[in-house]
């Protein structure tokens, strides 16, 4: 059995927690006493019936105002898989949240309400989810009851979307006609829609192929943290922890370490204190090496015919998520994996239009939920990917020294 | 699945709880591991010793005796620290209680979870304690599913949910200010079904309490609780002796038992997945007494 972890986008009427909820219902992963929860929260409806958006709103706060105000987590289980959901509310902290949520998501539910069509935010979750490269976009059509279960407004909307989403360059895209409200291709093919072939949003979740999420061909691995028992037994034992963070390392294999730019090789290789012959993504392994190095955390271990970049000039896109604003030339910490560098921002050259994927000249300051493009100059060079060849490298986050929020998502382009 | 190189859901949550330990040995001066002796603390233990092995776990076992728990658990609790050569600190809220003349609840179920809060607070300030590892789990409730994986407190030690960090990627900014510390929540993305599972799969002992056993109980508002030095039956309550078992280990005060026939674990993971109850509606006491009861606990430093 393996884990899916997806996120829902959706604008505030969409239906996206009635969707989750549906889900979450139908596929019994709902128990009796939550059950029971539910409808003492629901009793004051007039229809008896229960209101499933009300099984993912979190805290009091949100439901005395009606409100999401954060990404909340979701999970549930079917004989195929482990799903876990990133819930981000479609208010207007939308960008900082959905992004924060899909950061972790390898696909990506889009919700259309099918009386709208595509509109602005459709587009603003569609940009961002090729802004993050999101490998699994499906397209739910949600709401068909309320326009008679048409494929005509359907199609009409398929070809809406594929138009947004040849302009994207998304990768593969699911259309799914349903209705959370009712169950309709939730989990059982709906029975009103004989003119959709395709398979309900369940059984599409638990049948996508994962295998090739993971990258296995670049090898990438930063020290995490310096294992030294220094007892008797273990005097010298010097063991290098840290997560694969993709590609394949073997013992034996030569690598160099960066930025110092040292050559060993792989002495031995362990994943949770056994050791083994050859570590992947994403295993939590330690790395012992042939040479006594001075080796720290946040130091790059690599395959030697397979070099990342290193520098301390970035071109990059960043998030903003606080509510300070960006100030160019202001000094913040980067923070990629577990290494740290002072970092500051040089240039601002444009901004980018969520709803319309346009370049904007800044004008002022940069705020919250805005995207920049920006040059980024670290007080000593960076080792990373593009985020373009290899997202698990080319992420990192801008921290305020001052009040230490995580203050940007930063996406490095070269 | 045939790919030699494929983790599955247990073992990439495994890899990602090692990674989240390995974070804060890293980022942390003082760090601790809140060990009860229940089945979620016991699995951090388990993976804390995977993440720096071969060395040991580099910060000690803290546990907030409330005086209500169960004598199986604190048995087991001191042989796993021995066993596994950690360090172990336990502080009582009984001494809390004494030193700052605080209030014992009373009633039939004198529950002192909301106490614990001072002993803990206490013992961080006692320590310096700039990071708390905690086994709080998403799934197990809804405040807990907007948590972050690392959660900044101030120096009341309490949560803000709407001043929380957005966590990117697999990366956590562990940054604080003086005084403020971070809870850290290495399990986040397991349910209790995935620990069950683990439990199994590693072959981790368990105390006896979460197997069925005979005990003495009296039942209220169709739960069993145990009858204890700290419970005891009213005059209307009928005292039943009931094979049960425990699904969670909180104080005997506040946790329920299930009943049940599964000895082995096998058995007791075929009845949580038959079960349509959920785990802190069936064995938590004190979650009942409003909607938000956990909500306001964590907002005043609770976990």
């Amino acid at each position: 059995m393996d884990l899916l972890r997806f996120i829902t986008a959706g604008s505030v009427d969409d239906g996206k927690s009635t969707l989750i909820g549906r889900l979450l219902y139908d596929s019994k992963n709902i128990l009796i006493d939550q059950l029971e929860a539910l409808e003492k929260s629901t009793k004051n409806r007039t229809d008896g019936s229960v209101d499933l958006a009300l099984l993912t709103d979190g805290l009091r706060a949100e439901r005395e105002q009606g409100i999401t105000i954060d990404v909340a987590y979701r999970y549930f289980t079917t004989p195929k898989r482990k799903f876990i959901i990133a819930d981000a509310p479609g208010h207007v902290q939308y960008t900082r949240n959905m992004i924060t949520g899909a950061s972790n998501a390898s696909l990506i539910i889009i919700l259309i309400d099918a009386r709208q069509g595509v509109v602005e935010q459709t587009r603003r979750h569609s940009i961002i989810a090729s802004l993050l490269k999101i490998k699994h976009v499906v397209v739910a059509v949600n709401k068909m009851d309320l326009v008679d279960f048409s494929q005509e407004v359907y199609t009409a909307i398929v070809n809406d979307y594929n138009q947004v989403a040849a302009q994207l360059g998304l990768g593969t895209i699911t259309y799914i006609p349903m209705s959370a409200l009712d169950g309709d291709n939730i989990v059982d093919p709906s029975v009103r829609m004989p003119w959709y072939t395709g398979k309900a949003l369940l059984e599409f979740l638990e049948d996508v192929q994962l295998d090739q999420d993971v990258n296995l061909t670049i090898p990438r691995f930063q020290v995490q943290f310096v294992i030294r028992p220094q007892t008797e037994e273990l005097h010298d034992y010097r063991g290098y922890a840290g997560r694969i963070i993709s590609g394949i390392y073997r013992k034996g294999d030569k690598v160099t370490v960066l930025p110092q730019g040292i050559e060993t090789t792989i002495a031995t290789l362990e994943v949770a204190g056994k050791e083994v012959e050859e570590v992947f993504a994403p295993q939590a392994a330690v790395i012992q090496l042939a040479d006594d190095i001075d080796i720290s955390r946040g130091d790059t271990i690599v395959k030697s015919d397979n070099r990342p970049l290193v520098s301390n000039e970035l071109n990059v896109l960043l998030c903003w998520m606080d509510d300070k604003p960006l100030i160019s030339g202001n000094k913040y910490l980067l923070q990629h994996n577990g290494r740290l560098l002072r970092a500051m921002i040089r240039q601002v050259e444009y901004k980018i239009d969520v709803n319309t994927l346009q370049q904007q000249p800044v004008e002022g300051q940069v705020k919250l939920n805005e995207v920049v493009k920006a040059t980024i100059k670290t007080a000593a060079p960076l080792v990373y990917d593009s985020y373009e060849n290899l997202s698990e490298y080319g992420s990192a986050i801008l921290v305020d020294e001052t009040s230490n929020s995580t203050v940007a998502a930063v996406l490095i382009q070269s | 699945m045939n790919n030699k190189y494929h983790l599955n859901y247990l073992e990439q949550l495994e890899s990602e709880s090692i990674h989240i330990f390995r974070e804060v040995a890293a980022q942390f001066e003082k760090p601790a591991l809140l060990f009860s002796g229940g089945k979620d603390s016991i699995c951090l233990v388990h993976l804390a010793l995977k993440a720096f092995a071969p060395g040991k776990i580099p910060f000690p076992l803290v546990h907030i005796d409330t005086g209500h728990n169960f004598p199986e658990a604190l048995a087991f609790r001191d042989a796993m620290a021995e066993r596994i050569g950690a360090t172990l600190v336990v502080r009582k809220v009984e001494d809390t209680i004494k030193q700052r003349s605080l209030t014992e609840p009373k009633g039939k179920f004198p529950s002192r979870n909301w106490l614990q809060t001072y002993t803990l607070l206490d013992t961080i300030e006692e320590f310096a304690f700039d990071c708390c590892i905690g086994g709080a789990r998403r799934d197990e409730e809804k405040a807990r599913a907007k948590e972050r994986i690392f959660s900044v407190r101030d120096e009341f030690g309490q949560w803000n949910p709407k001043l929380q960090r957005p966590e990117l990627w697999n990366i956590y900014n562990g940054k604080i200010h003086k005084g403020e510390n971070v809870r850290v929540f290495p399990i986040s993305n397991w349910t209790e079904l995935d620990i069950w599972n683990y439990i199994r799969n590693e072959k981790i002992d368990l105390p006896s309490i979460y197997f069925a056993h005979e005990r003495s109980v009296i039942e209220h508002e169709g739960q069993l609780v145990a009858i204890s030095e700290f419970v005891q039956p009213g005059e209307s309550d009928v005292v039943l002796t009931k094979k049960v078992r425990y699904r969670t280990v909180g104080d005997m005060t506040c946790t329920a038992a299930v009943e049940s026939v599964a000895s082995t674990l096998d058995e007791v993971i075929n009845e949580i997945v038959a079960t349509r109850i959920s785990e802190r509606g069936e064995t938590r006491i004190d979650d009942k007494v409003t909607e938000a009861a956990m909500e306001d606990r964590k907002k005043n430093g609770y976990f």
